[in-house]
């Protein structure tokens, strides 16, 4: 078993490996016809940058994404300067030289990746798939009998904030800034999946494509690593399953599917404030002049936000959306369930954690305020703010750098649910119905606590859950996402997750079950 | 301001500290030479499996007790002198108190057998002693192999901590069934096969004979009674049992038996001297519960109780019904109410067991032959509510009402398969009655909460 897992991860680092090198070798060579079609396109009106562009870049050969990149970098930035200088502010080249870098490469790929795209996905995806199984199923056996199996955890390198870990910190972190600000460099990677997504969409592969693929195999592979670890756990395994289901149907399938026939890109689970741009002008523009699909998107959308949320968390607290649904949660509970124990459980983490997730619902909230006004008004300014400006910060801060890659590259330090945690707006609305509105509470089991901790090392959400077992309280908590985990981790069956009336639901304790301590009298002699 | 000086940092002491900061405003000081901050000592064992870290065990972060006034020292009492109302310290300081609460809690039993001081040889019960399994047992490899000796508690979670770094583990239990002298028959067999289920060389009906020094005072071997046979081993678990941790107060005037003598309301023979938790023996045990009782909740209990007494409500100790939970290896027990061994039988007692046919999953239900009167439940690997079973157990119902009504009192996980249907179609073949389960009900499971 143990050689097989070896080989297993001897396998997985090469296909890994071979995915890494990938951005940086490749030869490019943009063609003449190829580029006269993007220039027909783009409608680019400088005939400076067209000249420049075949004197120094088309029909060459370059060897890697770097030296393509940076050659078309010098010639954009050279032309648009001149054009600045005489003041031709139409003839101005945009999209900027990283788009544009990324445009050009995915013409201009030739050679063996391109020339080979089933063999290259293989020795990527397939060994990467292929040496994470054979590490992961052999569990079955090595794990031993069905249980709950931590066993190790604070020794391991991987899951205790050693060097792996931070290996692993370090890759998210740069395939992530990668993904969001150099995606030129991820040109290689689209030919690997453009099979893939011609026969979905029809269309090649763009780097969210990569993504998006990537996602569904990472959450796949990982849950198979949830199915046998949980595989006593018939709550995890229903969970799992239900998250998985919804990452590669919701997230991945029926939006390339709906591209395919003509319609607007559009992930029915993602609601608003997640989907931070539902009602930025150029999402509600497409929608609007898309027809019947796109009254229903538009319809659908709001009525996810406004009615499903707040009705579905009442019945079943928001763990029906973060820890069922949500793609940022399938993500969590997969590839990050085994760093869900670093969560800081800190008061001074709940204290952050507070006023940032609420603080990022109120920016979601006022961006998008304003940007409705601007929609309305057609005015570009609210108060003599920007609404653009507003929305490029969000997007930044927020959409790439807070939910990628910190929520994300974070996980083997911080845990599996920093995101959410601290920064998702719509667990932060969720949140507050479920504090305030809900049936769902985590019940304690009377005074059968032994303060072990358990349930509070493994919250990924930070929750320092013991403190209230111990006390006998039920767990009524904003950020709860309902994992589970805890009511799977607890050594004497202490934790339960419940949807019952709301009557009873918060229950502070004077003294706890066990203790015949008669309360009325104690309350009167005070 | 009046001073209370409390003696141990464990769950009794720390919930008695607590309780009573709760009710007044009283100068609190807790003395412990184990540890400086409260941990979990049940949750030791997850350490070394490397569950958890060693202050993931501590429920409160270090700066709660500055918080609370709740002054810390780190020192081993050595002397109480009542006299004087003060306590000597190992370090040569004194320190004076209005209030003494002893909750020294318990040490591990050595019952004189030969080479049980040797190196090598270690109980478990401290932060100590954990630290000393994790010097003398860190790896298979310097540890080729480890006999425990006591089939109880403390001895399966220690084996099943070695079994976690591969080491390979003799159990030697002294009865001919596994904590067969707490658990009913079919639950100590379960509980047999699930040992040896995790590859535990369990022997039962095995006497400790003697442990074999090596030249060094190591322990290289131990010796079977029985047999004679010599086991090959580099550490030796002695878990039989715990005794009251009160060496201390020998040559003091509080009242000792195996433990400190307390009544019922916790009083010591000498006054403004309390004692609670593992450390403390009642004169006579509280309804069917032994004089010392060395358990996490009744220690909780306790703590509780003492610190109304001190801040003026004088309580007795009041233990409601019965109830504990540990795990063996994989498998969840609970106990409400009741249930004996057959070796600890009432005569009026009878037992209803049921035992999944493929998992292991049982429950035994005891009950009074004539009046039917529900007695008590022990459940492995199925989760109950405890405030059903209490309030069962209140409402003296019968064991048709409970079969009736178990649906309510489940405490697992959504999803999970449910078996009272089984269970009842069981009693009912077993007792010729025609019970049918009602099914659960929110309104009656919240109906007295």
């Amino acid at each position: 078993m143990k050689t097989i897992q070896n080989i297993g991860i001897a396998i997985f680092l090469v296909g890994l490996g071979i995915f890494t090198a990938l951005p940086v070798i490749g030869t490019f060579t943009l063609d003449r016809k190829d580029f006269e079609e993007i220039v027909a396109e783009k409608k680019f009106k400088s005939e400076l940058f067209v000249s420049e562009m075949q004197k120094n870049v088309v029909g060459k050969e370059f060897n890697g994404m770097p030296d393509f990149s940076s050659t078309i970098d010098e010639a954009q930035s050279g032309v648009n300067k001149e054009h600045r200088k005489n003041k031709e502010w139409n003839k101005v080249v945009y999209p900027g030289s990283i788009d544009m870098a990324a445009l050009l490469g995915k013409k201009s790929g030739s050679g063996f990746i391109v020339e080979n795209k089933g063999l290259m996905w293989f020795l990527t995806f397939g060994l990467g798939i292929l040496g994470a199984l054979m590490f992961i199923v052999p569990q079955v056996v090595t794990l031993g009998k069905k249980g709950i199996k931590n066993d190790g955890i604070y020794h391991q390198s991987s899951t205790n904030r050693g060097w792996i870990a931070w290996l692993v910190f370090v890759f998210l972190i740069g395939f992530y800034l990668l993904l969001y600000f150099r995606p030129q460099y991820a040109v290689n990677w689209t030919y690997l999946v453009d099979p893939i997504s011609e026969s979905l969409s029809g269309k090649p592969a763009g780097h969210w494509f990569v993504y998006g693929f990537m996602y569904c195999v990472v959450m796949t592979v990982m849950a198979v690593r949830m199915y046998i670890k949980y595989r006593h756990n018939v709550y995890q395994m229903v969970r799992t399953t239900s998250v998985l289901f919804f990452q590669i149907v919701f997230a991945f399938l029926i939006p390339e599917i709906m591209v395919r026939l003509q319609m607007p890109y559009y992930d029915f689970k993602n609601a608003f404030p997640l989907d931070y741009d539902f009602f930025f002008s150029w999402n509600l523009k497409e929608l609007t002049s898309s027809g019947g699909i796109g009254i229903f998107i538009l319809v659908w959308g709001i009525v996810l936000t406004v009615v499903m949320v707040p009705v579905m968390v009442y019945f079943f607290g928001k763990r029906w959306y973060c820890s069922w649904v949500c793609g940022c949660g399938g993500l969590a509970e997969t590839l990050g369930d085994p760093y869900r124990q670093h969560s800081s459980k800190s008061l001074f983490s709940w204290k952050v954690e507070r006023w940032l997730v609420h603080g990022v619902l109120v920016f979601a909230i006022v961006m998008t305020g304003m940007t409705l006004y601007s929609f309305f008004t057609e005015s570009g300014t609210v108060l003599g703010i920007k609404t653009s400006s507003v929305q490029n910060t969000y997007s930044l801060a927020i959409g790439s750098v807070f939910a990628g890659v910190i929520g994300t590259g974070f996980y083997p330090i911080f845990g599996n649910r920093v995101w959410c945690r601290f920064g998702c707006p719509l667990a932060a609305y969720l949140g507050f119905v479920q504090r305030f509105k809900s049936r769902f509470r985590i019940t304690t089991n009377g005074g059968q606590c032994i303060s072990c901790g358990n349930c509070s090392t493994y919250c990924e959400m930070g929750i320092d859950v013991r403190a209230y077992a111990q006390k006998g309280e039920n767990i009524v908590r904003s950020s709860c996402v309902g994992c589970g985990v805890c009511s799977a981790v607890c050594p004497r069956g202490v934790l339960k997750l419940e949807n019952g009336p709301e009557e009873g639901r918060i229950n502070p304790t004077q003294v706890l079950l066990g203790n015949d301590v008669d309360l009325m009298e104690l309350v009167n002699k005070k | 301001m009046e001073h209370i000086v409390i003696i141990g940092n464990g769950i009794a002491g720390v919930t008695a500290a607590r309780h009573i900061r709760k009710l007044s405003d009283k100068r609190i000081t807790i003395i412990s030479a184990e540890s400086e901050y409260f941990f979990s000592r049940t949750a030791l064992m997850y350490v070394y499996m490397g569950h958890m870290k060693f202050e993931h065990t501590q429920p409160y972060e270090n700066w709660f007790w500055k918080k609370n006034r709740i002054d810390l020292i780190t020192d081993y009492v050595t002397e109480v002198v009542h006299t004087d109302k003060k306590v000597l310290l190992r370090s040569g300081k004194e320190i004076a108190y209005d209030k003494l609460i002893i909750a020294t809690g318990s040490k591990p039993n050595k019952f004189g057998w030969r080479g049980q001081d040797l190196k090598g040889v270690q109980g478990l019960y401290s932060k100590q002693d954990l630290e000393q399994l994790e010097a003398n047992a860190p790896d298979k490899e310097t540890c080729k192999r480890a006999v425990i000796v006591g089939g109880g508690l403390i001895g399966i979670e220690m084996a099943e901590m070695l079994r976690t770094r591969k080491i390979p583990v003799t159990f030697l239990v002294r009865e001919d069934s596994f904590w067969n002298g707490v658990l009913p028959k079919g639950e100590s067999q379960m509980i047999n096969e699930h040992i040896l289920e995790h590859h535990i060389d369990l022997r039962l009906g095995t006497n400790l004979e003697e442990i074999i020094s090596d030249e060094n005072g190591r322990a290289r071997a131990v010796k079977i009674k029985e047999t004679g046979e010599e086991i090959a081993c580099d550490v030796v678990g002695l878990t039989a049992g715990v005794t009251p941790n009160i060496d201390f107060l020998k040559d003091s005037d509080i009242e000792t038996g195996k433990g400190v003598k307390v009544n019922r309301y916790l009083e010591t023979n000498i006054i403004d001297v309390y004692a609670i938790g593992d450390c403390a023996e009642q004169h006579e045990g509280i309804g069917q519960r032994r004089p010392i009782e060395a358990v996490w909740y009744t220690g909780r209990m306790m703590g509780e109780t003492i610190a109304q007494t001190i801040c003026g409500n004088k309580f007795a100790y009041q233990p409601g019904h019965w109830f504990n939970s540990a795990k063996f290896l994989d498998i969840e027990y609970q106990t409400y109410g009741w249930v004996f061994s057959e070796r600890n039988m009432k005569d009026h007692e009878q037992h209803f067991h049921w035992r999944h046919s493929e998992e292991n999953i049982c429950i035994t239900v005891a009950f009074h032959k004539e009046t039917k009167l529900f007695l008590g439940i022990n459940t492995f690997g199925i989760r109950m509510r405890h405030e059903i079973f209490d309030r069962w157990l209140s409402e003296e119902r019968d064991v048709h009402h409970v079969m009736e009504y178990l649906k309510d009192a489940n405490f697992d996980p959504e999803f999970y398969a449910q078996y009272e249907a089984e269970i009842v179609r069981k009693f009912n073949s077993d007792h010729g009655t025609t019970i049918q389960p009602k099914k659960k009900s929110w309104k009656r499971i919240f109906a007295a909460s």
